[in-house]
């Protein structure tokens, strides 16, 4: 008797149309909604870019890093010096960047490596701050002030607003679909097997440091494309802006919230922040107070985040990567 | 150049200190104490209301420091951190990651983003002067003195008390411990309270030699980090050598060019980092 692997669920087959219809209606919106809308878009798909891939380097790869800044910051400045002095358009700077931002992290990885656990993530932290100061002493690009991004000034500004938009969506779209894919492939076994148990899965035959080195680099990525993408939308960039350890801040908030681990999470994650941020930024530092004691409470209270919960006591999974037999 | 070299051993005094509770918190209960930096501007602060509110000199400002955290320590480890510690570094790390987040915003509601300092009446400009002309300050005299006396005082502790048998045994197994009759929480909240004591100190060293603003915590972090990987970890004395070299090349940074000092002090720990990542003296092993 053979049993059937199945590996959706009704939720999941739900969810995949509500998202393609929801994607459609998202694309138009440069015909009807207003310039803050997408403004607002755009950053909160930097916000959600950036936690997807520090959730996918901790909750998957099992690295918890504070230094993913380091990342997000290199795009940014890479896709401002391929656009500023390259004269490359800087929508097609974007993915350059995040290339480049990439390939840095190889290196990167040969001193990070030597650290585990808590210490790794503060070595990180420290590799992010000597990115920081470097570009901070580097006059080409106006040293600790920042400089603007130049190569845009001939295009008008509403077709600029909704390039910007399509792009951040089509990041939105391509971060989710590469994760999804690759955690649902036999690498993303692989990772679940090393999350579960290093030694085990390398006993097993699984090369543990080039999965681990394949997630920190993808994770790079990710980060490099949202800084890229932030800073097209911004304009202007500042080694602080760019390599401020805020942005790991409110991806480990928005994972940590909405679960780790668990691909659902960073987006409940982000839609919870987003709604946060609307109503209650304007309180400035009581609003990253509650901020700070909330992951505080979610992390001692609810260890699996608020979709991790839900996942226990309801069974729901739109992302699903596990398998189930049937017979 | 030889004052620069006395110059950058006093400032490892300073980073001793910040370094030697994050040491103990870790070697104890492998607990990374992300806020580390941010308790040490706290206890900062705390002395600057102490000597502006009562008036008091900075000595007993910091003799009413001191036990408020060794208490605040001891009770932050039994009922907010306790729940942290394991194989697992995330628990820790977020919840320390958000004490410090609400620290500076607290800190910053409180008091502003104003650098500010404790008064020191004349300290902070005394110096000594050596046989040869050169002259150091008597603060950081004082400083590299109570880091001597800090970790001289950790490293007996740890060696011939039976407290330190005691945290040297739930750090190797805690549950073999707890089946000889230790209370692990209870142990790892003395040594909680133990290392804001010296925190406690670092703060109130800190307002002395320099202003403080509530964004300061993740700098002083980082140095406190750096110091105790280049030491090597498990070892205090390893934790003291570690800050000298990390005030060394700091201060020989600063010297070759101002905008560079820091970076140079980051770029040195990562040499050690990819040279010999056990550190100079480790004694901690995994």
């Amino acid at each position: 008797m053979t049993a059937q692997v199945i590996r959706s669920t009704r939720a999941s087959q739900l969810a995949l149309w509500v998202s393609i219809a929801l994607v459609t209606l998202a694309a138009s919106m440069p015909w009807w909604a207003e310039s803050s809308w997408m403004r607002e878009f755009v950053e909160i798909a930097c916000y959600f870019i950036f936690a997807m891939m520090w959730n996918l380097l901790a909750g998957y790869g099992g690295m918890v890093s504070i230094g993913q800044q380091a990342f997000f910051g290199l795009g940014g400045y890479l896709m401002l010096m391929l656009g500023n002095f390259a004269g490359v358009n800087p929508f097609v700077a974007i993915p350059l960047a995040a290339l480049a931002a990439a390939a840095i992290a190889v290196p990167v990885s040969w001193v990070a490596f030597r650290l585990q656990g808590g210490y790794f993530a503060i070595g990180t932290w420290v590799i992010a701050e000597v990115f920081r100061l470097s570009f901070a002493n580097m006059s080409l690009v106006g040293g600790g002030s920042g400089t603007s991004l130049t190569a845009l000034r001939g295009i008008p500004k509403a077709t600029r607003e909704s390039l910007t938009f399509w792009t951040a969506l089509l990041c939105v779209v391509a971060s989710v679909a590469l994760v999804y894919l690759f955690l649902r492939s036999k690498q993303g076994l692989a990772l679940l097997a090393i999350r579960d148990n290093e030694i085990a899965a390398e006993s097993q035959g699984i090369d543990v440091r080039r999965m681990k080195l394949a997630v920190y680099v993808v994770a790079a990525f990710g980060g490099g494309l949202a800084g890229a993408l932030y800073f097209v939308g911004n304009l202007r960039i500042s080694p602080d802006a760019a390599f401020s350890v805020n942005w790991t801040a409110f991806a480990i908030f928005m994972v940590i919230i909405g679960g780790i681990g668990r691909i659902e999470g960073p987006i409940i994650g982000a839609l919870i922040f987003w709604a946060l941020n609307k109503f209650f930024s304007d309180y400035g530092t009581w609003y990253l107070l509650g901020l700070g004691l909330i992951a505080i409470a979610v992390t001692i209270f609810f260890k699996q985040g608020l979709w991790g919960w839900a996942q226990h006591k309801l069974g729901w999974s739109l992302f699903p990567t596990h398998r189930h037999l049937s017979n | 150049m030889i004052e620069t070299l006395l110059q950058g051993l006093l400032l490892g005094g300073l980073y001793c200190l910040f370094a030697l509770g994050q040491s103990l918190m870790f070697g104890v209960m492998r607990l990374t104490n992300t806020a580390q930096g941010d308790f040490i501007v706290l206890a900062s602060y705390g002395a600057i209301t102490a000597s502006t509110l009562f008036a008091v000199s900075p000595t007993v400002a910091g003799l009413i420091l001191v036990p408020i955290a060794f208490v605040f320590g001891y009770g932050l480890q039994r009922f907010v951190l306790s729940g942290t510690v394991g194989p697992d570094p995330l628990p820790s790390l977020v919840v320390t990651f958000g004490l410090s987040i609400v620290i500076q915003n607290a800190l910053l509601e409180l008091f502003s983003a104003d650098p500010r300092a404790i008064e020191s009446g004349g300290l902070a400009t005394q110096s000594i002067v050596l046989p040869g002309g050169l002259a150091l300050g008597a603060l950081p005299l004082l400083i590299f003195a109570a880091a001597v006396v800090c970790t001289a005082a950790l490293q007996w502790l740890f060696g011939r008390t039976a407290l330190g048998r005691a945290f040297r045994a739930v750090s190797d197994d805690r549950e073999i411990a707890e089946l000889m009759g230790l209370d692990s929480r209870r142990i790892f909240a003395l040594a909680t309270a133990i290392a804001f004591t010296v925190i406690a100190l670092a703060g109130l060293f800190q307002g002395l030699r320099t202003t403080v603003s509530p964004a300061d915590g993740p700098r002083l972090l980082l140095f406190a980090f750096e110091a105790v990987i280049i030491g090597g970890m498990g070892s205090f004395w390893g934790t003291f050598v570690g800050a000298m070299v990390l005030g060394l090349t700091q201060q020989v940074g600063f010297r070759i060019d101002p905008g560079w000092g820091i970076w140079f002090g980051h770029m040195v720990f990562l040499a050690v980092l990819v040279v010999r990542p056990q550190g100079l003296f480790p004694k901690t092993r995994g």
